[in-house]
């Protein structure tokens, strides 16, 4: 199971980067750039599960003594919760500027920006 | 042609090294040294039910402090990227198609019942999954819904710019207070730890993530608010 | 939980989701790539869960799902009229 959802996540940072690395129009550089961050996050989830236990929350199903023998990595899950908001971040980044280039120029076409190109 | 060539060549040798990566994994079957650690400690220490809360918030604080601030630094950049030739009474001079009863209506209902969530989310964020990230998501959701539902209505930036600086300026201050009263910077041993798994418990936990949760909600509103309002055409 | 339904239901998921993120890098018109990328984190919000990460799952639910998809479309509106590609 594990390894699944890590090939998945693997797969879809390929793609992501594919798309990315290929397309010409800024806005669909973004979304496979969004694609390849949700790859990452799911692999480092996957990486923290070990197998049947439970999610790392304290209650009546988990008593605090045995909570070592029960619960899952508490870590990535903390990582991944911040690389999602930082993500969101980044991508509002990305949209801003790309509108900002198409007011510019008034296209979104990659390959039109030759400015600092060599 | 090439160019493509190149980019697949370039994939196929990253593709070689997650294979790598995945025929070396070995899937854990214990908790490691800091998984350890935190799933003996917390309930002593910080008296919150969720670990990963208590790793954001106290273990992690400084973390957590770093992006709240990257993520003010973007919806800054935004706002400053946008606001130029925002040219005032233009966007009057468009004609928008009425949004529908239905919509007005669900959004009447639905607007304060979604803030009502947001704000259970962020302070049950110590016993229950949730907190101040995702509670800020759910209040700007609803920013959200009222934006959809009239897109010339004017959000006071001035109001927005206040929560989020007030918030800010009082998560950084209770951080402080932990270095004189308690352990360390963004101790939430200030307040007594309370009886654990009821809603006034884990020290300051649940103020800063509250305050976390009033940030994050005003930056994302101020982000989607500056990127509908770009009008140009 | 039964042994043998949790991976065939990831196993599921992750094939729904590779096919997602196929449309969203090559489809045409660059709305439905933005409705894709928005399926790819719905759906991978839902295998977090299975992944026993509730916190992680509702962050990437309203945030990576729903906030981002959203901001997209508010720059489609904004650029519409170049939709080549």
């Amino acid at each position: 199971m594990v390894q699944i959802a890590m090939a998945t996540g693997f797969i879809l940072i390929l793609m992501g980067l594919y798309g990315a690395l290929t397309n010409q129009n800024i806005l669909r550089i973004i979304v496979s750039f969004s694609v390849a961050n949700t790859g990452v996050n799911i692999v480092l989830v996957a990486i923290g599960y070990i197998h049947g236990r439970t999610a790392p929350i304290l209650n009546e199903a988990v008593p605090v003594a045995e909570a070592t023998a029960r619960i899952i990595d508490p870590v990535p899950q903390a990582l991944v919760l911040t690389a999602i908001v930082i993500g969101l971040g980044i991508t509002t980044l990305m949209l801003a500027f790309a509108y900002k280039l198409y007011e510019r120029k008034g296209t979104l076409d990659i390959s039109k920006f030759s400015e600092l190109k060599w | 042609m090439i160019k493509r060539a190149v980019v697949i060549l370039f994939l196929l040798g990253l593709g070689s090294l997650f294979i790598g990566l995945m025929q070396g994994y070995i899937p854990d079957t214990e908790l490691n040294q800091t998984g350890r650690y935190y799933a003996e400690h917390t309930a002593q220490d910080i008296g919150a039910a969720n670990i990963v809360t208590a790793i954001i918030v106290t273990y992690r604080g400084l973390d957590t402090i770093g992006e709240v601030t990257v993520l003010f630094l973007t919806a800054a950049i935004v706002g400053m990227l946008l606001s130029r030739g925002n040219h005032k009474g233009k966007s009057l001079q468009r004609e928008l198609p009425q949004s529908g009863e239905l919509l007005t209506t669900g959004s009447y209902l639905l607007v304060p019942l979604i803030l009502l969530l947001g704000a259970y989310v962020f302070i049950n964020g110590h016993l229950t999954p949730g907190g101040g990230f995702q509670g800020g998501a759910i209040v700007a959701s609803a920013i959200l819904l009222m934006l959809l539902t009239d897109p010339l209505r004017h959000f006071s930036h001035q109001l927005i710019t206040v929560i989020e600086s007030v918030s800010g300026l009082l998560f950084v201050s209770i951080g402080v207070l932990g270095i004189f009263y308690a352990g360390g910077f963004l101790d939430n041993r200030i307040l007594p730890l309370g009886e654990f798994g009821s809603l006034f418990s884990a020290g300051a936990i649940p103020i800063i993530y509250s305050l976390i949760g009033l940030k994050v909600g005003a930056e994302f509103s101020s982000m989607l608010v500056n990127l509908s309002e770009t009008e140009d055409s | 939980m039964n042994e043998l339904l949790i991976p065939t239901i990831t196993l599921l998921f992750s094939v729904a989701m590779i096919g997602a993120a196929f449309v969203a890098i090559m489809v045409k018109q660059v709305s439905i790539a933005m409705l894709a990328a928005g399926l790819v984190s719905l759906l991978a919000s839902v295998l977090f869960l299975f992944f026993a990460a509730p916190d992680v799952a509702m962050t990437e639910a309203a945030i990576g799902s729903g906030l981002t998809t959203f901001l997209f479309f508010f720059v489609l509106g904004r650029v519409r009229g170049d939709q080549r590609d």
